[in-house]
């Protein structure tokens, strides 16, 4: 079987799934009697597939293969009672709607359950994980190695939302009017979370590259079914802007190149054009939000493959409106590292002792620009001091032989 | 909660812990972990041919030197810390300097 093949049949499958999933747990509300009739399903599309092609209409092939593995569980009574009449009736109405005049076009309804997944009554930390695993059929072991947990906490998790989501009778529906801004920003914060999962996955985790690339997905989908959202739209220029460079992180030699030493003839051109057309479209709904604004940063950092300087003070204006916007941990380091580039680097560290100590003990991007930061000032010895802690608290080897050579650096300078 | 990080080291890494690019990763990884107020206890052991292992045997003890030559990863160090959760604990872990030839083994504390 050629590897592309069983690839194509992945894809398909797991994008039948999630509509299906989606499509019986919208009507059942349970999402874990949807995943028990149609996981095996899943599995033996997964078998047969690759080797005898992708069917016409996958999702008739997993609807008669989940409906069996219902009738089957029923005899073993591994469904509730309650949720095996919900999804049989589920299943009839399918089938009626892929029998109707021959068309094969089934509801897709992942959004409702993309709403779902990320409703308030869900703990927060457990909306992507629950967002990757029931949207879009990944297992939870790679989920849980993705968040570094162990796959039997992340299991217990998943279980627990789903029961909850059943128990508190969490509606499957895309909210509507005033109600779908607020619910939106979840939904997005999750697709993003997904995203930075695939992008920190970068030294030879082929698994978390491909959650890149969900999370992509997912945001395309997204737009299908709204395409009147700008922070959806910012949502995935900012996603592309990103992709486009992610090969250019390492060099040869799988060493980390940071961003302003990247060769820009190492970025993908499509993407980037494709990003900076979204974020335009974005912009032309006058309704600003912080992902239109994260994209316009990496717009910025982009346009240097034509003009080839980066312009530190159209990104100092844009981190502000982060900041206001939005004042994360990472938003007010990323201000103090452009503030430090367009103004001076004291200008910069002023910005970042603005932080509470606190809460950047253990965040290792403000050890790593306070370091680059007092580098720039002359400070050597204190950032040689910050440097330690920033590589202490890395979690990547690349990104520690990195910061190991600027503090290499900064001690060269200072003889001590 | 609290959680004892179990480090274990391939014998490549005890062979460079006198490498100072090793030392300095290491000397980073306690920097940090100390300026974040976490720790309870922890230190850093001699290399596995050092140890000595005593046995009961009955009323005697058997003594014998070093642990046994077969295993892959030795105990190189511990430390135990007090975080919220397992997540932060996990997180701790993975900044962990060894190669990808050790380990480290999160475990919660026994409560008494």
């Amino acid at each position: 079987m050629p590897p592309d093949a069983g690839r194509a049949a992945e894809q398909v499958a797991r994008q039948s799934y999630g509509k299906l999933i989606a499509f019986l747990a919208a009507r059942s509300r349970d999402v874990p009697a949807a995943e028990d009739a149609l996981s095996e399903a899943l599995a033996a599309a997964l078998r047969v597939w690759p080797e005898r092609g992708v069917p016409d209409n996958p999702e008739a092939w997993l609807m008669v293969a989940a409906r069996r593995n219902l009738m089957q569980a029923a005899r073993h009574r591994t469904v509730q009672a309650n949720a095996q009449a919900t999804i049989s009736l589920a299943f009839e109405e399918a089938e009626e709607r892929m029998n109707e005049a021959g068309k094969s076009v089934f509801p897709d309804e992942r959004l409702k359950l993309l709403f779902a997944c990320t409703h308030p009554v869900i703990d927060r930390s457990v909306h992507t994980a629950l967002m990757l695993q029931t949207v879009l059929g990944i297992e939870a072991r790679t989920i849980a190695r993705s968040f570094v947990v162990s796959p039997e906490a992340m299991s217990q998790r998943l279980v627990r939302a789903k029961v909850k989501i059943r128990e508190a009778g969490v509606p499957f529906a895309v909210p509507s009017g005033a109600a779908l801004s607020g619910r939106l920003a979840a939904v997005l914060s999750a697709i993003y979370a997904a995203y930075g999962l695939g992008w920190d996955g970068l030294d030879g985790e082929e698994e978390r590259h491909s959650l890149a690339g969900e999370a992509i997905w997912l945001g395309r989908a997204l737009l299908t079914v709204l395409p009147d959202e700008p922070e959806a739209i910012g949502l995935l220029s900012l996603m592309l802007h990103c992709e486009a460079r992610r090969s250019a992180r390492r060099d040869g030699n799988g060493r980390y190149v940071p961003l302003d030493e990247q060769d820009t003839a190492t970025w993908n051109a499509i993407m980037i054009t494709e990003a900076d057309v979204l974020l335009r479209k974005a912009g032309s709904f006058d309704r600003f939000g912080p992902f239109q604004c994260q994209a316009a940063i990496q717009s910025v950092h982009a346009a240097r493959r034509f003009s080839g300087a980066t312009d530190w003070q159209a990104l100092t204006t844009l981190y502000a409106a982060l900041v206001t916007m939005k004042p994360t941990l990472g938003a007010r380091v990323g201000q103090a590292a452009v503030i430090g580039r367009a103004v001076s680097a004291a200008a910069g560290l002023e910005r970042i002792d603005t932080l509470d100590p606190r809460d950047v003990a253990a965040y290792q991007p403000y050890w790593a620009v306070r370091a680059f930061l007092l580098a720039n000032a002359g400070d050597d010895i204190a950032a040689a001091d910050a440097y330690m802690t920033a590589i202490g608290l890395s979690d990547s080897p690349a990104v520690r032989n990195f910061l190991a050579s600027r503090l290499e650096q900064v001690r060269q300078a200072s003889p001590g | 909660m609290q959680y004892a990080l179990i480090i274990r080291e391939a014998p490549e890494d005890f062979a460079r812990r006198g490498d100072p690019v090793y030392r300095d990763g290491w000397m980073a990884y306690i920097k940090a972990i100390g300026q974040a107020g976490i720790v309870i206890a922890g230190a850093g052991l001699t290399s596995p041919e050092t140890g000595t292992i005593v046995r009961r045997k009955g009323e005697d003890h058997d003594v014998q030197d070093g642990p046994y030559p077969e295993v892959k990863e030795q105990l190189g160090g511990f430390y135990l810390i007090e975080v919220p959760d397992i997540d932060t604990a996990l997180e701790w872990a993975t900044r962990v300097p060894i190669s990808d030839k050790g380990s480290v083994e999160v475990r919660p504390r026994l409560q008494m």
